[in-house]
């Protein structure tokens, strides 16, 4: 059956065993990933199927795993590595930015590093520290990745089947608060390109563009403010590195107007290079400063003040209200 | 003298207590081990070039022909020319640094000849040793040094990685590489090189993890060569360093690094036993290094000259010589020729390095993907526009 209807996490294991199928080179590395199937259970009974040589346990050591999957793509595997949760991928940093990401420019493009780093990403689920940070901002800096992040089943899918076949090393962040949401799911479809953003909702006073998590966010806010006789452009942009911004050009000069949302620190953050750009494309398009909503210049806080620390409809509204008071 | 054949795994206890004490004076200690008295130490060629019996490894070397112990000079002697000429090159401004392998010949030749053809080697940044028995051309070796590229070769080319100057990450790889040699059922091994200092990284304390656990064909060689710029050995570990293989679970040695043969022979052991799936081994060559860090550093801030002086007495190619001309295994002729032909190589490297062209200024832009990236597109056609600007207002 083609099309069926999934959950997000349930569409990257969809993934994940089409890639295995496809390309006996592919591999699973991470921690918990086999007997397990993960924490979040994303590559359920891939060891089963496909045997401890293929889905690896590895040690608990997130260096290790990045570094030698870089030695396994020298030998001509596709490593797909799972970093447990977003916080602890800083072991990791150093080998994603120091080897991963420039071996192919050193080696004269000589040499190609075909590994899929997965990161469940993001807050709003009540996890204790360093398991619900947005650190793709970290990632989209460095030269040589290319970062994704999926906002539904569909994209979840079908954007791992393309990093997966990239030969570029992909840092791909997984909504966690959307695992479990539930979409069909086209398995026989022809996707469109990786790192091109979607137009998900038509509207004409304003664009939110957001990604990964806060898609759904912004699908609420357009929502809300069409009860207010306003019509928000909802942008999913699908891909951080890099950003589509023809596509954010095309909806801004149509709207004139432009609010980033993400979860990530707004300091320094996607939305402020998104901000700058837009600007300096659309400079005479715009009615009003480009406007972010985002986390603060603070650590993640404790669970139990994720809610004030989280864009969510208001404060996505007030953005809306400020942006269109110009 | 003649190195007990079980005493490289079973060092004596005093050993580990006597590298951790602290408040010795390190060139007393230095000086003591680097005579050879240490029953810790695999060697097989004394410094005065005497060749000495060792139960364990002499099967390794049993087939080494005169000529072939010619060859292990012949690179020895060539890999010194060459790093000298680099040196040279670097001081007339032709590089913007190197990194000089002085001392650490033994070590890399011996080791680096201990390879077959299809094993890989991850080197640091040092190993020009290594990578001329690789096959490596070795002016390839310094477009990096000279500022032209970021590493001029193709790995897959001699199955030689291109140099990591970030210390210990390329452990990772080799062990990553070698865990997808006995994925495919290959009878290779990889052999990962790094130093003294880089067995403080954790991500060598990772690999031999991996390593172990995965029981992946790989060698670590450690060159010890007492010094990490200018930090010894007293601020790195506590024991010597071939015994924390013992800690992950597979053997380490330590061998004479200013030995070749003893090199050959212990690399041979290890790589061997790594391709018919007995694991990795961690290969600790006790050596010096003679010159600075690179040629940026001043070695004469904090180390004595006595402790250059008790090395140089123990250097690795004069106690080759040594031993050839006792066994009338070279005669002059050899000597000359070999002189002709090091500089005849001096020669040719620095006339390649002073003809080695800048590389076109949109490099910047090339293989920063292999599938391309819209931002890199946009920037390399602003780039351009910037740079024909120029062109307009001068009317080109």
């Amino acid at each position: 059956m083609a099309v069926e209807k999934m959950a997000l996490a349930k569409a990257i294991n969809e993934s994940l065993r089409h890639a295995l199928e496809a390309d006996p080179k592919v591999l699973i590395m991470g921690e918990d990933v086999g007997k397990l199937g993960g924490v979040f259970r994303v590559t359920d009974g891939l060891q089963k199927d496909f045997g401890d040589d293929r889905v690896i346990d590895t040690p608990l050591a997130e260096s290790g795993i990045v570094g030698t999957a870089i030695g396994l793509a020298l030998r001509g595997y596709r490593p797909v590595v799972e970093i447990q949760f977003d916080g602890f991928v800083f072991p990791a940093y150093d080998q994603i930015v120091t080897q991963l990401a420039k071996m192919h420019a050193r080696s004269l493009g000589k040499v190609k590093l075909p590994v899929v780093v997965r990161i469940p990403y993001g807050g709003g689920i009540g996890a204790v520290e360093h398991h619900s940070e947005s650190p793709e901002a970290l990632f989209a800096h460095v030269a040589g990745l290319k970062v994704v992040s999926p906002s539904n089943s569909s994209d979840a899918y079908w954007m791992m089947q393309q990093a997966v076949q990239s030969d570029d090393p992909v840092i791909f962040f997984e909504p966690k608060r959307r695992y479990w949401d539930k979409a069909e799911v086209d398995t026989e479809a022809i996707p469109g390109p990786l790192h091109g953003a979607r137009v998900v909702r038509e509207g004409t006073d304003l664009t939110l563009a957001a990604y990964g998590p806060m898609v759904k966010l912004c699908q609420e806010v357009a929502d809300a403010a069409a009860e207010e006789g306003r019509s928000l452009e909802v942008l999913d942009l699908r891909s951080i590195s890099p950003v589509d911004f023809d596509a954010i050009q095309s909806s801004v000069e149509k709207t004139r107007r432009l609010v980033v949302v993400h979860e990530a620190p707004v300091f320094f953050g996607s939305g402020a290079e998104i901000a700058a750009r837009i600007t300096e494309r659309c400079f005479y398009h715009l009615e009003a400063p480009v406007l972010r909503v985002g986390g603060y210049h603070a650590p993640y806080p404790p669970a139990r003040l994720e809610e004030e620390y989280l864009p969510d409809l208001d404060r996505v509204l007030d953005a809306v209200d400020r942006s269109l008071a110009y | 003298m003649t190195v007990e054949s079980t005493a490289a795994r079973k060092p004596r206890r005093s050993a580990g207590s006597k590298a951790g004490t602290t408040g010795t004076k390190r060139t007393t200690r230095t000086t003591k081990k680097a005579q050879g008295t240490d029953p810790e130490l695999v060697q097989l060629l004394t410094p005065e070039g005497e060749r000495v019996e060792n139960a364990e490894y002499d099967g390794y070397v049993a087939d080494i022909t005169a000529d072939e112990l010619r060859g292990l000079y012949r690179d020895m002697v060539l890999t010194r020319r060459f790093d000298a000429e680099a040196t040279s090159l670097q001081r007339q401004g032709e590089l913007g640094l190197w990194a000089s392998l002085l001392g650490q010949e033994a070590a890399q030749i011996g080791s680096g000849r201990a390879t077959r053809e299809d094993d890989y080697v991850f080197p640091t940044y040092r190993e020009h040793g290594v990578a001329w028995c690789r096959g490596v051309d070795p002016t390839n070796l310094l477009g990096m040094f000279r500022g032209v590229n970021n590493g001029g070769w193709d790995p897959n080319g001699n199955n030689f990685h291109l140099y990591t100057i970030v210390i210990g990450s390329q452990a990772l790889h080799a062990t990553g590489y070698a865990m997808g040699v006995a994925k495919d059922g290959a009878d290779s091994a990889v052999i990962a090189y790094f130093g003294d200092g880089a067995s403080s990284q954790g991500d060598v304390s990772e690999a031999f993890n991996f390593a172990a656990v995965y029981n992946a064909p790989v060698v670590f060689f450690c060159q010890n060569n007492q010094w990490a710029i200018s930090e010894s050995n007293e601020k790195q570990t506590r024991v010597p360093l071939y015994q924390r293989a013992q800690g992950f679970g597979f053997p380490g040695v330590r061998v004479d690094g200013n030995d070749v043969l003893a090199s050959l022979a212990v690399t041979r052991w290890a790589l061997e036993r790594a391709r018919r799936g007995e694991g990795p081994a961690l290969i600790e060559a006790y050596t010096y290094r003679m010159g600075a860090h690179t040629t940026s550093d001043d070695p004469s801030r904090y180390r004595h000259d006595d402790e250059r002086a008790a090395w140089e007495a123990k250097d690795p190619i004069l106690r080759l010589r040594r031993h050839l001309e006792a066994a009338n295994h070279a005669d002059e002729g050899f000597f000359g020729e070999l002189e002709a032909e090091s500089e005849a190589l001096g020669k040719r490297v620095r006339e390649v390095v002073r003809a080695m062209p800048d590389p076109d200024r949109f490099a910047i832009f090339e293989n920063v993907y292999a599938d391309g990236h819209a931002l890199v597109d946009e920037e390399r056609a602003q780039f351009a526009a910037y740079q024909a600007s120029f062109a307009d207002a001068e009317g080109v």
